[in-house]
């Protein structure tokens, strides 16, 4: 048995609750008490954890010191690199080969354009490909895109751009329709009903799933479509250190870095869009993150000594469930849909303390005020807490065999290390999951600056500073088309002037002035794990 | 809580690391910056696959390198990349029939059934039973049985009929998805709806109230039973 006996005594009374709890609904919390258990507990109030920037365009603003460090970073290369020569030319070019990047370089294409698509590690290495619930989409008759904005705006604590939540509602139906044209299996009834459920914060059932594949399933498609086009040339294991910009602060291209020999790469193109993902392994607060191994907010960077500016950085999202043991799965995603399908978190007791359902800024917090105000929480062999996700009730609300059938990866996930998630309750904690913010832009993906377009998790305004569950399948879908359609349909006019990295010159005078001796380059690319445990 | 060491051989090189690690994690505590053969970390998408043998044993063992715990004495490489030969086709054109798979995969129909696929599937997907299948043309079939499919190309590494079998599964799942799944009646009316503007008025109005109200709505809110 790998449990400790604490634990094992511990599981023991989430089972003697469990028949009792099946009728037992918590109550959610009023909006006052959600607030407290925010300001208290939740880790974007730790204000030792964030740091003031200096420099750029959000001179002033707050961000954990972990982004600040890297936003804040000397560039990669200098001022001075030949950018006489041209090693790729193309019409519009994606950085960033996700699910965001992939819906941008597919309708570049439909619209006419030569598509570059470069990645640091395979096209698919993302956070779509991991993504396990689902994507939200207003098509059930007894919802509506209206009731889908209420959701959104709410959840983001009314401090999303309108228009772009406006863009996002009405858009999924019609991207959902897209996808299922391309071949995505959605779960559906036998009548080709798309079957929906609940995610943390809908008032609506309308979270479209494929079984718990949902963001391998519409990754793996994109990717596959993406390799139909032959107007698409996918570049891999090559990185974005920085942009290009031309004398009339147009972008126009990127340095990137062949990962594998080292070399540098001029690559001009008439429209760029970034489409990088977000900065999980920024591991902010010292959290485990569900994300990629390459979510170092490269884009962010790049946009940002830019010039462009960036929204909400001053708040990430902590997924209320993330594995908390057995160690090898620390931090990995457990699904809200474990939630969705009616299971229930207790605490050392086998007791419930908050309702399954708040959004997750909402339910991070009261996790982790159970278990360190309450100190109601379980201890792990090796020193990390959690409290219990009651997985098993799944099964007794819907059937035998319904968690199997509905979250086959998280089963093999962790039966792999010995727990049978269809037997016993998983421990969790939360874990960083999503960058609420990022680079600003306007409905078709624009940025502050000229012919530089950004769609997907690196961009922000749309979740305003929480995102619901399934609207980030759905935003790099929406946002990734519009983002291709709009490089693709102004390359045809773009005008370009003298290429130029000037604006690396101005940003170490800007760094010299304001006194900040970086203590790294950015981006990153890659976290550095060696030689640690 | 200290544990003792453990030797593994990460292509042929002898290393100690600690027993509760997973491959991936071991590489990285000996000192590997790992750029090919990481990807998610956490089993979703085929970057790490890895075989190996324990000394002493004959028998050949695969595994994801994030999902498998390392064991004493295990030889081990990592294959990030096997090459495989993928057609492009315009799945707008295509018919959801057999005669499309033979036409676009011919090699398919090398397959012997020896179920080498199968042993080497780190998802434990039927493999040999899913390229069956496919030589019936039963594309659902293929499609239901290559779900769980993450393409990390094991299958395809050790086929002795040189097939790429993700890549009729990933053919058959779209074919699937597309041309025999039922399709979404209410979602193709709803996209009508919108395209109508239907929605438009009530969005604005929603746009346009001021804060007070918006929570309000917000907060009154019904919620759908389960």
């Amino acid at each position: 048995m790998i449990y400790t006996p604490e634990m094992y005594e511990s599981l023991k009374r989430v089972e003697a609750t469990r028949s009792a709890r099946l009728s037992e609904t918590f109550p959610r919390m009023s909006a006052g008490e959600k607030d407290e258990v925010l300001k208290q507990f939740h880790p974007d109030f730790i204000s030792e954890a964030f740091a003031t920037l200096q420099v750029g365009p959000n001179k002033g603003g707050r961000t954990p010191r972990e982004l600040a460090r890297v936003l804040q970073g000397r560039a990669v290369i200098g001022p001075d690199l030949d950018l006489s020569r041209t090693d790729i030319e193309t019409d519009v070019l994606v950085i960033g080969g996700g699910g965001a990047g992939s819906a941008a370089a597919l309708m570049a294409q439909e619209n006419g354009a030569k598509v570059v698509l470069v990645t640091k590690l395979r096209h698919g290495d993302t956070n779509t490909m991991m993504a396990q619930g689902g994507i939200q989409g207003a098509d059930q008759p007894h919802d509506s895109p209206p009731i889908h904005y209420l959701d959104v705006m709410g959840g983001g604590h009314y401090t999303n751009d309108p228009d772009l939540v406006e863009a996002l509602v009405l858009d999924a139906p019609k991207v959902i329709k897209w996808l299922e044209g391309l071949g995505c299996i959605f779960d559906k009834k036998p009548d080709g009903t798309m079957i929906t459920i609940h995610g943390g914060g809908t008032s609506r059932k309308r979270m479209h799933s494929a079984r718990d594949y949902s963001g391998a399933e519409i990754m793996r498609t994109l990717r596959d479509e993406v390799r139909n086009r032959s107007d698409i040339f996918v570049l891999e294991f090559t990185a974005a250190v920085e942009l290009i910009l031309d004398d009339q602060g147009q972008c126009v291209g990127a340095v990137l870095l062949n990962m594998e020999t080292d070399e540098y790469l001029v690559a001009r193109a008439r429209c760029t869009i970034l489409a990088t993902g977000g900065s999980g392994r920024l591991h902010y607060q010292g959290f485990a993150t569900t994300n990629h191994y390459g979510a170092t907010a490269d884009g962010l960077v790049l946009a940002y000594r830019a010039g462009a500016h960036l929204l909400h950085i001053d708040t990430m999202q902590y997924h209320p469930t993330g594995a908390a043991f057995p160690e090898q799965v620390l931090g990995f995603l457990v699904t809200e849909k474990v939630r969705g399908l009616g299971a229930q978190v207790c605490n050392l007791d086998g007791v419930q303390f908050v309702n399954p359902r708040e959004t997750r800024d909402v339910e991070s917090a009261a996790i982790i005020r159970e278990c360190q105000e309450r100190a109601k929480g379980v201890q792990t062999p090796s020193g990390f807490q959690g409290v219990w996700l009651d997985s098993p009730m799944i099964d007794l609300i819907h059937g035998p065999g319904t968690v199997q059938k509905e979250l086959p990866a998280m089963v093999r996930q962790f039966i792999r290390f010995g727990v049978d998630i269809t037997k016993d309750p998983m421990l969790v904690y939360p874990t960083l999951h999503y960058q609420n913010g990022g680079i600003r832009i306007d409905v078709n993906g624009a940025t502050d600056i000229p012919n530089l377009y950004a769609a997907g998790e690196v961009v922000g305004g749309i979740h305003g500073r929480n995102r619901l569950m399934g609207n980030s399948l759905l935003d790099i879908t929406v946002f990734g088309r519009r983002a291709g359609s709009a490089a693709a349909i102004r390359a045809r006019e773009v005008q370009q002037g003298q290429p130029t990295l000037q604006h690396l010159a101005d940003w170490e005078r800007q760094l010299k002035e304001a006194g900040l001796e970086p203590e790294m380059s950015a981006p990153i690319l890659l976290p550095d794990y060696t030689g640690k445990q | 809580m200290s544990e003792e060491l453990i030797p593994i051989y990460v292509m042929g090189k002898q290393y100690m690391v600690p027993p509760s690690l997973t491959i991936q994690r071991a590489m990285e505590y000996a000192g590997y910056k790992l750029l090919r053969g990481c990807g998610c970390r956490a089993g979703f998408c085929g970057a790490c696959a890895t075989v190996y043998r324990i000394a002493g044993d004959y028998r050949l063992h695969i595994g994801l390198a994030c999902a498998t715990l390392v064991q004493p004495n295990m030889y081990l490489t990592q294959i990030p990349f096997f090459p495989a030969e993928r057609k492009q086709y315009n799945l707008m054109e295509l018919k959801p029939t057999p005669e499309t798979l033979f036409s676009i995969y011919p090699e398919m129909l090398r397959c012997l059934q020896c179920g080498t696929c199968t042993k080497a599937c780190p998802q434990d997907i039927d493999v040999r039973a899913y390229m069956a299948a496919a030589m019936r043309g039963d594309i659902a079939a293929v499609a239901n049985k290559s779900f769980d499919c993450i393409m990390c190309g094991l299958c395809a590494a050790r086929c002795p009929a040189e097939e790429v079998q993700y890549n009729i599964g990933i053919l058959c799942r779209r074919l699937y998805g597309r041309y025999i799944a039922p399709t979404a009646q209410h979602l193709a009316q709803r996209v009508q709806e919108i395209e109508a503007g239907k929605y438009n008025q009530e969005i604005a109005r929603l746009k346009a109230m001021p804060k007070e109200e918006i929570v309000k709505a917000y907060n009154s809110r019904d919620i759908e039973p389960d």
